[in-house]
């Protein structure tokens, strides 16, 4: 499948911002990689503006950028370092958050 | 005094809440997102500078109104954002804030919490691209994101064009708007849709500038598949003359109207009956919104009504509060309203037969076709689950041993869908089948907090 076509390969991220935000620029990390976004953007925006997807699914493994976009389907959960499950949609992003796409049990499973 | 709470400071429970602080009152009202304003009249996160009045249109100045008379209300309520509502047990409301539990005990509740997209699946609908149609709106709204660069449209519903306009309107590709119902459907609705003339004109005057912008758009379609591997690259259908197209896109906004929130109103106690307009469990209650014992419903969370009609029902819950409390506004404005909402509804059920629900079409969904998101059931799974059983088909039932609809989302994403396709797979009409039942807590909070909770 696949084909031709789709999400322009040159471009890195899912989400297109359509308008400038006045904002304080806030450092985070996903998966220890250093990112950038806006005061007031919301996790899931962060991310995926720079990221084809949000997190791999639990239990069929596939990968998913949320769904309904407004806490109702709990398909953008990611992970603090400390394991606390954000909802992506939802979550305003901070300074310094280090998000996890996936739950911190199964990278460490040991830990 | 009675303590007053109001869940869900969307058009209705503002509305609501400015009726009560009007007499004297002082209601709490209550809201799990960070900024009043509800879905439709979603506010943009600080700091974006999106022209507002230019993406609402015609309705700016009812966006406007809103946001500015909860400010004037503000002193006059006590307003709690980001705060979820979890459960309802005896009076009291469980809720959550920042993380922390509290509960909040009520004599008087009204329940406005509005709606979501209701979605059919198809192949490929869980691809990272494919989003809800509302869900595209919002946002865009509250982040001036847009969900691609060439979107596409799917699915049964006025918001259909009027999502597409607005992603043109920001620089988006708009590739396709397909929707699956046939035109024929749109002229069988017109003498209910012209009810509200106004909001019929709008319907209209988003086509025209859809077709004048050279929007491919399409009546009538069957979907057959969202394409791609990791991600959306397609979207292939059949047109309304059956002939097979294939879109490349990298998004697809999905939605086939709205279905209410009620897990709240289950859990205080409202009963349910299928509505056979928009096929879906409501909540019933009688014409201004009472649902029980000092239990009222309002907005889209009762009915789908949309924005208008959510102002005008909060208004007639509050006024049937007060009115239950012995507390008579002078001037009783409840006929006129009445009048008001029956006009709004008439207009819904048009909209519902105009954009119609596939329904039984579900019935074809391919048996490797996710239904439950969360569980990872697929419509083969609920299909082999219901041959196995030899009892009663109910949809709780068919929960139970595939799991479809019991995982976090707590059935709101396929319960629709489980509906049709076990109805289908039955034989039976979608009522035939139960209703999904909902528990405590309606939305995932973490397992510590029950654990503090019941300490
Ligand atoms: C995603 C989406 C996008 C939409 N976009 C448009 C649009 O662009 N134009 C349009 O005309 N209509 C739109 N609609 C239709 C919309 O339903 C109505 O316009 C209108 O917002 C309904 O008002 P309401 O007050 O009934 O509910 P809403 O405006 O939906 O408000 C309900 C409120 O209840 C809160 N809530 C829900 N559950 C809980 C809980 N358990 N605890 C605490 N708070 C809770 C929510 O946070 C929300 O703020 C959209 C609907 C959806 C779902
Ligand atoms: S995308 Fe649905 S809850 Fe976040």
């Amino acid at each position: 499948m696949g084909g031709g076509g789709g999400r322009d390969p040159t471009a890195e991220g899912r989400f297109i911002r359509a308008v400038p935000r006045d904002a304080e620029r806030v450092r985070f990390t996903i998966d220890g990689r250093p990112a950038e976004a806006w005061s007031g953007d919301s996790l899931l925006a962060a991310i995926l503006v720079t990221q084809p997807s949000l997190r791999q699914h639990e239990f069929d493994g596939g990968a998913r950028a949320g769904f309904c976009l407004m806490g109702a389907c709990q398909d953008c959960w990611v992970w603090s370092e400390k394991g606390e499950r954000l909802r992506a949609c939802t979550t305003p992003v901070a300074p310094g958050m280090a998000i996890l796409t996936a739950p911190p049990m199964e990278r460490f499973p040991h830990g | 005094m009675a303590e007053v709470v109001i869940v869900g400071a969307g058009p209705a429970g503002i509305r609501a809440a400015g009726v009560l602080a009007a007499q004297g009152l002082r209601p709490i009202l209550v809201d799990e997102g960070r900024q009043a304003g509800g879905q439709g009249y979603r506010h943009p996160s600080p700091g974006l500078a999106l022209d507002m009045d230019a993406l609402m249109g015609t309705e700016a100045g009812k966006y406007r109104a809103l946001h500015a008379d909860f400010a004037e209300l503000l002193p006059l309520i006590d307003y709690r954002p980001r705060t979820l509502v979890w459960g309802i047990e005896e009076r009291r409301l469980h809720c959550m804030r920042d993380g922390r539990q509290m509960t909040i005990p009520f004599d008087v509740l009204v329940i406005a919490t509005g709606a979501m997209d209701r979605v059919a699946p198809l192949p490929g609908w869980t691809l990272p691209g494919v989003f809800t149609l509302g869900g595209a709106q919002a946002v865009l709204k509250d982040q001036g994101c847009l969900i691609g660069r060439r979107v596409a449209f799917l699915g049964a519903s006025p918001l259909l064009s009027l999502a597409a306009l607005q992603y043109r309107k920001l620089s988006a590709q708009v590739v396709a708007v397909c929707d699956t119902s046939p035109f024929r459907d749109k002229i069988a609705a017109l003498p209910r849709l012209a009810a509200v003339p106004r909001t019929l004109a709008r319907g209209i005057a988003y086509l025209a500038a859809l077709k004048s912008a050279r929007v491919p758009l399409f009546h009538g379609v069957t979907p057959l598949a969202i394409e791609g591997d990791r991600e959306v690259t397609a979207l292939r259908f059949l047109d309304g003359r059956g002939r097979e197209r294939r879109i490349t896109c990298d998004a697809v906004a999905l939605g086939y109207g709205l279905k209410p929130e009620t897990q709240l109103a289950e859990l205080a106690g409202a009963r349910f009956a299928f509505d056979a307009h928009f096929r879906l469990w409501l909540p019933v209650t009688d014409e201004d919104g009472r649902a029980g014992e000092g239990l009222y419903l309002a907005g889209d969370g009762a009915t789908i009504g949309g924005a208008d009609a959510a102002e005008a029902s909060g208004t007639l819950a509050a006024l049937a509060v007060l009115h239950d409390l012995g507390l008579r506004p002078s001037v009783d404005e409840r006929p006129a309203l009445r009048r008001r909402l029956a006009r709004l509804r008439r207009f819904q059920h048009g909209l519902a037969r105009a954009f119609r629900w596939p329904g039984p079409a579900l019935s074809r969904v391919p048996d490797e076709v996710t239904v439950c998101r969360c569980e990872h059931v697929t419509a083969g799974d609920i299909r082999r689950a219901m041959d196995a059983d030899l009892g009663p088909v109910d949809v709780n039932r068919v929960k139970a041993i595939t799991r479809c609809g019991m995982g976090r989302c707590q059935g709101r994403v396929c319960g629709p869908a489980l509906q049709e396709i076990a109805a289908a797979h039955a034989g039976l009409e979608a009522e035939a089948v139960g209703r999904l039942r909902g528990q405590a807590p309606v939305k995932p909070i973490p397992i510590g907090l029950l654990a503090e909770e019941h300490a």
